[in-house]
């Protein structure tokens, strides 16, 4: 299986490969264009600004590619500004036009709490999803971030979280997850989220492809 | 809600963790690696290492041991103790650390403060703060040292408080504030100090330094609106295990990750 996690020089690559790893995978870390999309599954990490990530992206020449892969439904997971490169546009550090594969702005959590939203926070759980084998509704993940995606399409909200409003942590649509915490910081349920999207996403899909070619 | 945060703190000295830690089974206590994993089977919210390593090749032996962490602990680890550049920075982060600690360098030049968030963010940058109260000062007011290995360090001539406030204008991300005074003594945070700094900043305030009863770490939280605990002696010594601080914090109400 070719799990392919996208570098574009920032985020926390090593701890998403380690993680993966850790559940029996080898990755590949890479920014090449042909190694992303003939991938089984894409992996976009990050920490940092999505203006950054989206000039990197842009630098790189990825953002064809990410998007034609995504278009294909193929398996696909973004993590914190991952999952908010997806969208429309971030209105950090000024307005920022994104990937929009998901329509919809990336919006500052509101004042009254501190920010950044730092530590272990719950998921609750808005739809039955394979993404969530296993996982009780109401568990914590690890957040570090200070603004938030804010999908038009609220029905691709599947997971939400409380921090001054309730705010979309899991946005499924198709074959892509994104998760505004950090599976890679969140312990074994963390791992879980993981294992989940490789074996209950990525390989059906795969099944499905080989199935489909072979006829 | 967000829970708050209990945070062992491992010093590190050529690779191994000192502060004569005892455990009742059989582990190495002082192999980082193992007392960390350790930690994160037993509920820790987080991790800090701080390395009080003297000697010119302290950063090779951290790095290896923050890489050898990473690759088996999967909740957040801040690094701190002697990272003077952007460079050392980015050494921790790329071996793996989540978050920078940095302390005596960010006094001598605040801009270190800046640099670093804007190349890694904000949240990557955590402000350690060691902070003596001035004696008979109404209302108190705190001074804050450096050098703090021995003796207390030295004053650094700037006020603890206000410091805070500037270190957030520069870009830190978060806050430890660790009091001299308290320091090793577990007769309990110095809790005006914390509550005075959570309530001028924007930013995440963990209390550090002076645990001694499950009772101090309640009031940290509560009445020192903290909004993590970081603690060393009660989890070394076997005192309290992190899964008996967490449910007495829980049974009195406050959100914990269990």
């Amino acid at each position: 299986m070719k799990i392919v996690i996208i570098d574009y020089g920032a985020g926390n690559l090593r701890s998403v490969y380690k993680a993966v790893g850790k559940l029996g995978y080898e990755p590949k870390i890479t920014h090449v264009p042909d190694d992303i999309l003939s991938a089984d599954a894409v992996i976009l990490p990050g920490v940092g600004a999505g203006g950054d990530t989206m000039m990197a992206l842009e630098r790189l020449g990825l953002v064809t590619p990410v998007k034609n892969y995504v278009a294909k439904n193929s398996p696909f997971m973004g993590i914190c500004i991952g999952m908010q490169v997806l969208l429309t546009g971030t209105e950090e550090g000024g307005w920022h036009e994104c990937l929009d594969i998901i329509r919809g702005r990336v919006i500052r959590l509101p004042e009254g709490q501190k920010i950044p939203h730092m530590g272990w926070n719950q998921v609750k759980q808005k739809t039955v999803h394979p993404i969530f084998t296993g996982i009780p509704d109401n568990a914590n993940f690890y957040f570090v971030h200070s603004y938030y995606a804010n999908p038009e399409d609220k029905k691709l909200i599947a997971g939400e979280t409380e921090y001054g409003v309730s705010f979309p942590s899991v946005i499924i649509k198709d074959n892509l997850v994104a998760t505004q915490f950090h599976p890679e910081k969140s312990g074994e349920l963390g791992l879980k989220i993981y294992d989940n999207f490789i074996k209950l996403m990525v390989e059906p899909h795969r099944q499905k492809l080989a199935t489909a070619g072979n006829k | 809600m967000l829970t708050k945060r209990i945070i062992p703190c491992l010093d590190v000295k050529g690779g191994r963790v000192v502060k004569g830690v005892k455990f009742r089974d059989h582990r190495d206590a002082g192999d980082p690696v193992e007392l960390a994993a350790f930690y994160n089977e037993q509920g820790a919210d987080e991790l800090v290492f701080y390395d009080i390593t003297a000697s010119s090749d302290r950063r090779n032996i951290m790095l290896d041991v923050v890489k050898r962490t990473a690759d088996q602990v999967f909740i957040p680890l801040t690094v701190g103790g002697g990272l003077r550049t952007v460079d050392d920075m980015r050494a921790m982060l790329e071996a793996g650390a989540d978050k920078v600690s940095i302390n005596t360098a960010a006094v001598l030049d605040p801009s270190l403060i800046t640099r670093g968030a804007e190349r890694f963010g904000s949240q990557c940058i955590v402000l350690g703060m060691d902070a003596q109260r001035i004696p008979g000062e109404d209302p108190p007011r705190w001074d804050v040292h450096t050098h703090t290995g021995a003796d207390g360090g030295v004053s650094a001539g700037k006020d603890a408080v206000a410091w805070a406030i500037q270190a957030v204008e520069l870009g830190a991300g978060e806050i430890v504030v660790n009091s001299i005074d308290s320091d090793g003594t577990q007769a309990g945070y110095d809790l005006e100090l914390l509550r005075i700094i959570s309530g001028a900043v924007s930013v995440p305030v963990v209390a550090s330094g002076g645990a001694g009863e499950m009772e101090d770490l309640y009031e940290a939280l509560v009445l020192g609106k903290a909004d993590a605990v970081l603690a060393a002696s009660i989890f070394h010594y076997g005192i309290y295990s992190i899964k008996s601080v967490k449910n007495y914090l829980a049974n009195k109400g406050i959100p914990m990750r269990m």
